[in-house]
């Protein structure tokens, strides 16, 4: 079979479907989204009618993954770091549950916040909840470690964790792949109580758990996946973990590295390898994306051991991603860059675009809430932040997908009214209903602006799953009919939609505004589809 | 042998096609590659850059070191400077001179052009022009390949034949079209070098 031409998360993608995966579950969320993408488009899976569709949030992915693997079946769930945050509960206790199909989690880092609020770093989350990870450090590895990785998770009886960060994801390779094995069939779990954590029942599985350490950490050790190299200079060894060992030997052109090497994409560590490394080498460097995890352990509290480098002692910056130079400079060799960037270049922000109806929006919004100054309105995640920069200015806050209902509602219970919420569709159903059933309940102050453009928008326009009912969902949740106002964001509607505002401003209860509009990235695709099918 | 080649552009402008049919070209040409893209927030309007390397021997890394890039590709004269930082001294810039203005600061034309035109290697194209002129304003992606394919260690045939590749589903004529592009492309290089 010829090689395939895959991005990181199209490899993983690939290699879920080909080791017998049932069922994908996921939330959209920059970088792990085209893992889905992928699964969606391709003929394969719809043939073998593997569950593709989004889920409204991260966690009910989770849930849903955990569901199929109860019943037997290989099930895989993806989203960004921040995802994990939303989906930890039910992540943490499948841990504890143990799983009866195979379970991947797929969780992608983005360090250096390309497109996040944080660079936080999910290998401490497996950490936490004590099972594998499986880190690739090229494409064919996404490929082979998603294959894998449902075999690791039945025999380890937890879930794995498939951790990626950005550059992985989004960075395209060739990819052998491996024969196409069957889904598991339906078949309950030997022990009807399993997935039952009553504290009687959670306190075994989680005792299991423990007792499952040493054979977690066996399997690392000789994992395909881990390795030590050996090297002629003892003056240093160093630990790789991920992509970092690709920096590394980026700047070895020969792929000689002088110092011995343990390269680490499989965890728990693989204590054998490590500690011959600590055990042949004066001193230890590590070079890991994300957190300084491995080093922090290596080193221990009081760091008494032998000298080990990396991120805590500035060999390397404590935060942002890594590439070769910065893997130069910490080995100590001198890096010559090309010409300066000319002082006349500008910064080149992402900004809303021209047409889009969340522009529209911010224009009547800024006009109806002159009269109450600025700095209350708390915003959510999605293109519509962008509505922080200029001309806007529009927004206060950007914390986590859901804060604006409720952060405008504490903002509103200590005595800051009116208060404004301005929230997507998506975002809305991924976590913003919960908080407005608060705000109906207490009859909050506050005025909630749905933007409504039927996508989300920011991760590439995937289905959002309101599908035009928000209306619905807004009065079953309980807001007075009279306060859910619909609108049209359109410039020709620029007084009506400012008036309908100004009303619900003055208005001390709680009342929702939906101004909608497709998004015209959406629009303009669908409009191209359309077309081709009434020409073929 | 080794390319490594920095594509850069704004978000929307669609870089994306021309790092796909060089990856068809270079695999077609069983070449190893890595190409790393931009996706998420900066798509948006914001200044996007793609890392393709080929190579005849495996590479390590998916990001090009610093001081490193044999050639950048830029479909945005000012892009194209953002990047010199990652050229190295004997690399070539190859860029559109047509802006693309979607920022309230953004410089005069002359002054970004100047500085194009003090990079030691390069070749400052409007690849849009030619792009008219050879039937499409569209394919102003490929007249920009076609200049830079003068600095690739792949045939020619081998593009041609991933530009087939990669625009066969749209027709023959989308493919003439584009084909014509390149070619114009290649040849303002092959005069101006
Ligand atoms: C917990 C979490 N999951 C996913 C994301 C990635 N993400 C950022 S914005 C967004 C959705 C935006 O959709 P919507 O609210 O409809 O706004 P739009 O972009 O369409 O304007 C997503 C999924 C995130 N930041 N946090
Ligand atoms: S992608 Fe859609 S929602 Fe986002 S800025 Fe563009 S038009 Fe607006």
């Amino acid at each position: 079979m010829s090689k395939l031409l895959l991005l990181g998360d199209e490899a993983i993608a690939q290699g879920a479907i080909d080791a017998g995966l049932s069922g994908l579950y996921a939330y959209p969320g920059t970088p792990s989204t085209e893992i889905m993408e992928f699964v969606q488009g391709s003929k394969q899976a719809a043939e073998l009618n593997i569950h593709r569709q989004w889920s409204a949030n991260e966690k009910t992915a989770m849930e849903s993954a955990i569901g199929m693997s109860y019943a037997g079946k290989r099930a895989m769930v993806c989203f960004k770091h921040v995802g994990l945050n939303v989906a930890a509960d039910a992540f943490i206790n499948a841990s504890v549950t143990g799983v009866n199909g195979g379970l991947i989690v797929v969780s992608a880092d983005d360090p250096s916040m390309h497109s996040s609020q944080n660079e936080q770093d999910s290998r401490f989350y497996a950490k936490f909840a004590m099972i594998p990870i499986l880190e690739p450090a090229n494409q064919q590895e996404c490929y082979d470690m998603a294959y894998y990785g449902f075999e690791l998770s039945e025999k380890m009886n937890v879930p794995v964790m498939l951790r990626i960060t950005t550059r992985m994801a989004h960075s395209r390779a060739g990819v052998q792949r491996k024969e196409v094995r069957n889904q598991n069939g339906i078949k309950l779990p030997s022990d009807p109580r399993q997935f039952v954590l009553l504290p009687a029942i959670a306190r075994k599985n989680y005792k299991n758990l423990l007792l499952n350490q040493p054979a977690m950490e066996a399997e690392s050790e000789k994992s395909p996946f881990n390795a030590y190299i050996q090297g002629s200079n003892t003056e240093m060894g160093i630990i790789a973990t991920g992509i970092a060992y690709n920096y590394l030997m980026e700047n070895y052109p020969d792929r000689k590295c002088p110092y011995p090497i343990v390269k680490v994409n499989q965890y728990p560590l693989p204590k054998k390898q490590i500690a011959e490394l600590y055990n042949t080498c004066k001193s230890v460097m590590v070079l890991e994306e994300g957190y300084p995890i491995v080093e922090e352990m290596i080193k221990g509290y009081l760091n008494v051991g032998k000298p080990v480098h990396g991120r805590l002692d500035g060999t390397l910056p404590r935060d942002g991603e890594l590439n070769p130079n910065i893997v130069a400079k910490a080995l100590g060799m001198t890096v010559t860059e090309g010409q300066a960037i000319p002082s006349i270049v500008k910064q080149r922000p992402p900004s809303l675009c021209q047409g889009c109806g969340h522009r529209d929006v911010y224009e009547d919004l800024n006009e109806a809430m002159k009269e109450y100054g600025t700095g209350r309105v708390f915003a959510d995640i999605g293109c519509y932040t962008l509505g922080a920069l200029p001309p806007f200015n529009a927004i206060n806050s950007c914390v986590d997908m859901g804060a604006s209902i409720t952060m405008a509602k504490g903002a509103a219970d200590a005595g800051l009214v009116p208060a404004v919420a301005i929230i997507g569709d998506s975002t809305f159903t991924h976590s913003g209903m919960t908080g407005l059933l608060d705000a109906v309940n207490e009859n909050a102050p506050i005025t909630v602006i749905i933007s409504d453009n039927s996508t989300t928008g920011m991760t590439g326009g995937q289905d959002s799953s309101a599908h035009g009912r928000l209306v619905e969902i807004c009065k079953g949740l309980g807001v007075h009919p009279d306060h859910i106002r619909v609108m049209v964001p359109l410039k020709k509607n620029h007084e009506e939609n400012v008036r309908i505002m100004k009303e619900e401003l003055a208005y001390q209860g709680i009342s929702v505004l939906i101004p909608q509009r497709e998004c015209i990235q959406t629009l303009a695709r669908r409009k191209k589809t359309e077309k081709k099918e009434s020409n073929d | 042998m080794k390319n490594d080649i920095i594509l850069a552009g704004v978000g929307g402008q669609g870089i994306l096609s021309i790092a796909a049919a060089i990856g068809l070209a270079a695999v077609n040409h069983n070449l190893y590659i890595k190409q790393s893209e931009v996706h998420g927030m900066s798509q948006r309007g914001g200044d996007v850059q793609s890392h393709l390397r080929i190579s005849d021997a495996p590479i390590a890394s998916d990001l090009i070191p610093a001081g490193k890039a044999d050639l950048i590709i830029s479909v945005e004269p000012m892009e194209a400077l953002r990047y010199l930082p990652m050229l190295a001294a004997t690399g070539w810039v190859v860029t559109n001179t047509v802006p693309f203005n979607n920022i309230p600061d953004y410089p005069e034309t002359e002054e970004i052009l100047a500085n194009v035109n003090a990079v030691k290697n390069h070749i400052a194209i409007d690849a849009e022009a030619i792009a008219k002129e050879v039937g499409s304003a569209r394919s102003m992606n490929i007249v920009m390949l076609g200049a830079a394919s003068l600095f690739l260690d792949i045939p020619f045939e081998r593009i041609e034949e991933g530009i087939r590749q990669l625009f066969g589903k749209k027709g023959d004529d989308v493919v003439e079209l584009n084909l014509k592009a390149l070619r114009a492309g290649r040849e303002y290089s092959e005069k101006n070098r």
